[in-house]
């Protein structure tokens, strides 16, 4: 993975820009010690690794404006981070870069339930905003997997999904303003607690920008009334094509489940020795979950057994008590860390249309045996975002790179069959180079005139998302 | 001008020595500008529909009446709901997907399932240099690059022509209730509906007519899917809602064609205005502020949806933003005329942004001049 060649200049004025960023911030909100700033060397993408130049922890608004102007004044590249879950490395640092990590901004600002918002510091985790109103009986929607660390600053920058977007959609979908600190450290309010725009909808632009166009520190999301209960039910089937059409006939028949999740069978016998969750072995696991009264959750399920009973399962099973229920979730949720004890593995999360899933699934599995390389599938299959797991051995010379070369093959077949890259982890430097698969150099100069836009001199974690090549000059002409 | 292609479309645009007037059905007529016409009509057709998939994409010239018929056949509806201006505005034509998209025209269910804008996956369109650009795709969940797509929807045209667009969809519903409030006060309904939308019985509309066509007040509450699900939550919330009175219950279609249906079209097109004179608002604030926003207004009438969040107003005349002064929100003017600008004037630093973006996707200012900006 090439990253551009770090700044000299910036590189050797690193006192002067120290000494500058300390005198606007507390003194344990700058790290500046080489041994210190490695703790910012990576995100949750630890293939790559780069000590940014220093690292600020600021604790509010103005705090992160202070910064913004002095790195914008010295010419010197930002590049902000939540929690550092990124998995796509959108928090990777460069080695001329001042790391600004929202972690201290984790406040409640407002609660509101007659008019169901909250106005949270973008520091707080995606948890722990459910956590500020779930006493009340409300929730926020978006759930990554990680959501027990990851910030909303990092969901709104990757407009982050989860489980359930089938139903609440994904944070662009729940997001209702926000206060961002543009690179010359200006302050703007966007949206309120109103909803959408009068104008030009900038939040919709902002969200899922990856922290290139501004660093958000505060935002007002969208909460919602918990619903009475939900219960999930298991499928089990033996080949992916028949758990596939499962998934399309549910949705065709107007039932719309929170979640249907899609696990295969290398994921499946590797969650069994992990979780021991209980799961039939088979070619093909769904887990579907519906909301709402009992009587309404008997009657969705009555469908969708229905509809699941008529393609022969291996298994049909529904939970009857909460007890059964997080056992059936217990093995989706151990996915990741099961496969991680098999061995070092790579998450994508490119998406299909979910009628391709099927076709998708055997080149994956074909592609697997050609490169030698295990993969293991677990996903969102009611919205078509795959997650295939390949398998590699980091300390094997070679596997690294044949597992992204690999990996970059299952994209662009995400491309060809009418999809995408990436569904919910972001671009971030992971698939950067791959969006010519998706995106003419038109389609990208667009993109990238938004971006010249709001951060003119392209300071602000500038080496991601785009391929270098399309980028260069912009990142040259903002070069000091 | 009626082009025929994306590629004539970029041509006439690559072309264009004056300001160009982009216009679908044409019922949307707050968003016309004067310039050369650019007839989108002629570009339609609905190009891939999976049901399985929830997911439709049409060219932009597509009459609304074709996506909803290739929707229906398969029992599937776009849930944004959106308004027919045309009663409202005394247009004729027929409403294009494309304007929808252009205009993020949503209606009351906004309120629980999203926009427009929610529901749109993505889209191609040609900038006002003539360049050819999609952004977005056909998948329900992709954050391949900026969301270009958001941005495109609500911007009226301003920013390029859109030439396709594709949608996620959802299924039909099996019923329809109305829980329905009589005689509140508008910070009284308010409060009522606020109750209901954080309840856990999934509202999807909720909206308040201070004077219903039978001339009280009346306050609605919808509520949708399965029947017995729509009977049981119907019956929970009247409960709930027993401190603002005992509420009536509508479900389903009545023989007199007055049912829920039609109740819930006329608060979408705003039908109570349609035959009455005067300047119609259209004004987006958090519901809790509604009321008194409301008070200052001196309107002739008044209509909330989205639980208060959105205030219909209809005036004598002149600048209704004068009245309000700074508030937390949006006045857009969807009928009328005079020197206010239609669109809300935006913050110094928004207000910068957006003509920088605009003169990057539209450096000619040729593309619905001087609508929004």
């Amino acid at each position: 993975m090439e990253m551009p060649a770090p700044n000299a200049s910036v590189l050797s004025r690193k006192d002067q820009i120290v000494s500058r960023l300390q005198a606007v911030l507390p003194a344990n909100a700058v790290i500046s010690d080489v041994t210190e700033t490695r703790a910012y060397e990576c995100d949750a993408l630890t293939a790559y690794r780069c000590p940014p130049l220093c690292a600020v922890l600021p604790a509010n608004t103005q705090e992160v404006a202070a910064v913004m102007k002095i790195c914008h004044d010295m010419g010197v590249p930002v590049v902000p981070r939540g929690s550092g879950t990124s998995l796509a490395g959108g928090a990777l640092p460069t080695a001329d870069c001042v790391i600004l990590g929202v972690a201290k901004m984790n406040g409640v600002i407002e609660t509101n339930y007659p008019d169901r918002y909250i106005t949270v510091q973008t520091g707080r985790t995606n948890l722990s905003v459910t956590g500020a109103v779930e006493e009340d009986g409300f929730f926020y929607a978006p759930d990554p997997s990680s959501q027990l660390a990851c910030a909303i600053a990092g969901n709104i920058a990757m407009n982050s999904g989860g489980a359930h977007c089938l139903k609440y959609g994904v944070t662009t979908n729940n997001l209702l303003g926000v206060t961002m600190v543009m690179m010359d450290g200006s302050i703007v309010d966007i949206g309120g607690a109103h909803m959408d725009a009068g104008g030009l909808d900038l939040l919709g632009v902002i969200c899922g920008s990856e922290g290139q166009l501004g660093v958000v520190t505060e935002a007002t999301l969208r909460i919602l009334p918990k619903p009475e209960g939900a219960r999930p039910v298991l499928m089990g089937y033996d080949s992916n094509e028949v758990a596939g059409q499962v998934v399309t006939d549910i949705i065709k028949a107007g039932v719309l489940p929170v979640a249907i999740e899609f696990m295969d069978r290398p994921c499946i016998e590797a969650t069994e020795a992990f979780a021991k969750a209980g799961y039939p072995m088979c070619e093909a696991l769904l887990i579907v979950e519906v909301e709402g009264s009992d009587a309404e959750i008997d009657a969705q399920l009555a469908l969708i057994m229905d509809i699941a009973a008529k393609h022969n399962p291996v298994e049909l099973r529904e939970a009857k008590s909460a007890d059964e229920a997080a056992r059936i979730w217990l093995g989706r949720k151990s996915a990741f860390g099961a496969m991680g004890q098999i061995n070092d593995y790579m998450c994508l999360d490119g998406t299909i249309p979910v009628s391709q899933l099927p076709y998708v699934l055997r080149r994956i599995g074909e592609m697997s045996k050609e490169y030698g390389l295990g993969v293991g599938n677990v996903f969102h299959a009611g919205d078509g975002n795959m997650h295939p797991l390949i398998l590699f051995d980091a300390n094997k010379p070679g596997d690294l790179e044949l597992c992204e070369t690999f990996g970059a093959d299952i994209l662009k077949l995400c491309v060809e069959v009418g999809g995408c890259l990436t569904g919910e982890h972001g671009v971030g430097i992971e698939k950067r180079d791959l969006m010519n698969v998706q995106y003419d150099p038109a389609d990208l100069e667009a993109q990238m005139a938004v971006k010249d836009v709001f951060d003119p001199a392209w300071l602000l974690n500038a080496a991601k998302v785009f391929p270098l090549d399309s980028s260069e000059a912009r990142r040259a002409a903002g070069d000091h | 001008m009626t082009p025929q292609t994306e590629q004539d479309l970029s041509d006439l645009i690559k072309g264009a020595d004056a300001p160009l007037s982009i216009r679908g059905g044409g019922t949307r007529s707050y968003a016309h500008v004067a310039g050369d016409t650019v007839d989108m009509r002629a570009m339609s057709g609905i190009t891939l529909y999976e049901p399985g998939a929830m997911t439709i994409v049409a060219k932009a010239g597509t009459p609304l009446t074709d996506i909803n018929a290739a929707l229906a056949a398969e029992n599937q509806r776009l849930a944004f709901e959106p308004m027919d201006h045309r009663a409202l505005l005394g247009t004729k034509g027929a409403p294009t997907i494309g304007g929808i998209v252009a205009g993020n025209i949503s209606g009351p269910r906004r309120i629980s399932v999203g926009a427009c804008r929610d529901f749109l996956l993505g889209v191609r369109f040609v900038d006002g240099a003539g360049n050819i650009v999609k952004n977005g795709g056909r998948v329900m969940k992709n954050v391949t690059g900026y969301d270009l797509v958001k941005l495109m929807s609500g911007a009226y045209g301003t920013l390029g022509v859109l030439t396709e667009v594709s949608l996620k969809v959802l299924p039909n519903v099996a019923q329809t209730a109305c829980v329905m409030l009589h005689g509140l006060d508008d910070a009284r309904a308010i409060k009522a509906m606020s109750a209901a939308l954080g309840s856990p019985f999934e509202v999807t509309g909720a909206a308040h007519l201070p004077q219903s066509m039978q001339g009280d007040p009346i306050t609605m509450i919808r509520i949708e899917g399965f029947d017995a699900s729509v009977k049981y939550r119907a019956d929970r919330l009247r409960d709930l809602l027993k401190p603002f009175g005992e509420a009536t219950l509508q479900i389903g279609e009545t023989d007199n064609g007055y049912g829920t249906q039609k109740g819930w079209a006329w608060v979408r097109d705003v039908t109570a205005f349609s035959d009455q004179p005067g300047d119609v608002w259209r004004i987006s604030v958090k519901p809790s502020d509604a009321a008194d926003i409301v008070a200052k207004l001196d309107a002739n009438a008044v209509q909330y949806d989205w639980g208060g969040g959105l205030i219909w107003a209809l005036t004598d005349g002149g600048d209704l933003r004068a009245k309000l002064g700074d508030f937390k929100g949006h006045a857009t003017r969807i009928r009328g005329a005079g020197d206010a600008p239609v669109f809300h004037p935006e913050s110094t630093p928004i207000a910068t942004i957006s003509a920088g973006l605009r003169a990057k996707f539209d450096p000619r200012n040729i593309l619905n001049k001087g609508l929004m900006a």
